[in-house]
């Protein structure tokens, strides 16, 4: 425990950039899937083509993933978010076209009678009431990118995982479980906070209809 | 790039075979341990509900332990190789198949159970009548899961020495050998697109046979 207490600053530091690391790739990673989402959400066939790709980019072993990416972009920070986004897609978009899909079709023909335009509808009703099932997918995103980005220090992108590989190689265990039980407990916190969102979201948009 | 691939393959055939055999040793070794955990687990939630939410809450913070720290945590309490690695990939995996199991086997449809129960089946028949055979396609979903997930994080047991393909992307980055990289990348989402294939078909098979639509 020792090291621990006196390695704060360390530990910190680390959590700052996995959070930083997290919270950029997650960001990205809603700019590209929000209007590929919206794009497939009533398009079948565009559909289950992004699901095809998406689901291939999600099933790649991260360590992998950075494989690929490492005679394009090197080392560091850019294809560690790189890999992160592409493994948001999946869930990202599937989630934001089936909470669009899922509108009760009275609305939208209420929408459309009403006079709305597309953008309209979207904005006023399709997006607010498929944003709950849009939070659920960020919060399962946010945590796989939690536990992936440990990998990402293999490729000098720093980070929790940082800690976990210095405790490989200096053969020092406090390291590896102060590493692991950050990851954890980031992961942790992530799903309850997001979930949290998630129940309110669904008791407000409950309320409206 | 695709050329020097292929050169480096065809220079290092039996590092590779070795490589992909270990890969495999691994993941299917720990994929049987964790099922041969999971499910007698699972059924022993059923049986003693009272311990099911404790448990079910410790396999949820395990889950989000990530595959990496997992196996790196191996490294101070039994050290390096195939046997650490093959605990900490079996401690990986187990979580989705216990949930799935668990919650398979409690969801039940209670009229059918009755129905059982009507017939004067005892308590072991409707276990093996009715809930074990109606649970199968989700617990099946969650060995398909697991074995996705065990076969992507086994590439980072060579981290800890148990081998496997993650080996050749670790040496390839250790020596700037970039096809060597390559070549590991590929082999390793090959075999992780390749199970999650056969899995999804092996799980239809089974949904068939049991005759549900779910």
């Amino acid at each position: 425990m020792s090291w621990t207490l006196e390695n704060y600053d360390i530990l910190a530091i680390a959590l700052g950039e996995h959070v930083l690391m997290v919270g950029t790739a997650l960001v990205l990673s809603l700019l590209i899937a929000l209007p590929l989402g919206i794009l497939t959400a009533r398009r079948p066939a565009f559909y289950i083509a992004t699901m095809s790709v998406t689901g291939v980019l999600y099933t790649v072993p991260a360590l992998a993933l950075f494989a690929f990416l490492i005679p394009t972009m090197g080392l560091g920070i850019a294809p560690a978010i790189t890999a992160l986004v592409l493994y948001s897609l999946l869930i990202l978009v599937r989630n934001v076209a089936i909470g669009i899909r899922e509108v009760p079709a009275e609305l939208i023909e209420a929408a459309d009678g009403m006079g709305y335009g597309k953008a309209r509808r979207l904005l006023d009703i399709e997006l607010p009431l498929a944003l709950p099932v849009i939070v659920a997918g960020i919060r399962i995103t946010a945590v796989t990118q939690i536990a992936v980005a440990t990998v990402a220090a293999y490729i000098n992108a720093g980070g929790l995982g940082d800690l976990i590989f210095q405790g490989i190689t200096q053969d020092f265990g406090e390291k590896i479980v102060d590493g692991a039980v950050l990851t954890s407990a980031l992961a942790i916190v992530a799903d309850e906070g997001l979930k949290h969102v998630e129940r309110r979201l669904r008791a407000s948009a409950a309320e409206r209809l | 790039m695709p050329g020097e691939i292929i050169a480096w393959l065809a220079d290092n055939r039996q590092a590779f075979e070795s490589a992909a055999g270990r890969h495999l040793l691994l993941s299917a070794t720990a994929l049987v341990a964790a099922i041969a955990m999971a499910l007698p687990l699972a059924l022993a939630l059923v049986r003693w509900q009272r311990l099911a939410g404790v448990a079910i809450a410790s396999v949820n913070v395990l889950r989000t332990i990530p595959s990496l720290a997992l196996l790196a945590a191996m490294l101070p309490l039994i050290g390096t190789g195939f046997l650490p690695s093959v605990i900490a990939l079996t401690l990986y995996g187990l979580p989705a198949i216990l949930i799935n199991s668990y919650t398979a086997l409690r969801e039940v449809d209670a009229d059918i159970i009755e129905a059982g129960l009507g017939q004067g089946m005892t308590g072991r028949q409707i276990l093996g009548r009715i809930r074990i055979p109606l649970s199968l396609p989700v617990v099946f979903a969650g060995i398909r899961t697991a074995a996705v997930q065990i076969v992507s994080a086994a590439t980072l047991a060579a981290f800890i020495g148990g081998g496997g393909l993650g080996e050749l992307i670790t040496a390839g980055m250790g020596t700037l050998n970039i096809p060597q990289l390559m070549l590991g990348g590929l082999a390793v989402a090959a075999l992780a697109v390749m199970t999650e294939i056969a899995f999804a078909l092996l799980e239809r098979g089974v949904r068939r046979s049991v005759g549900t639509t779910a």
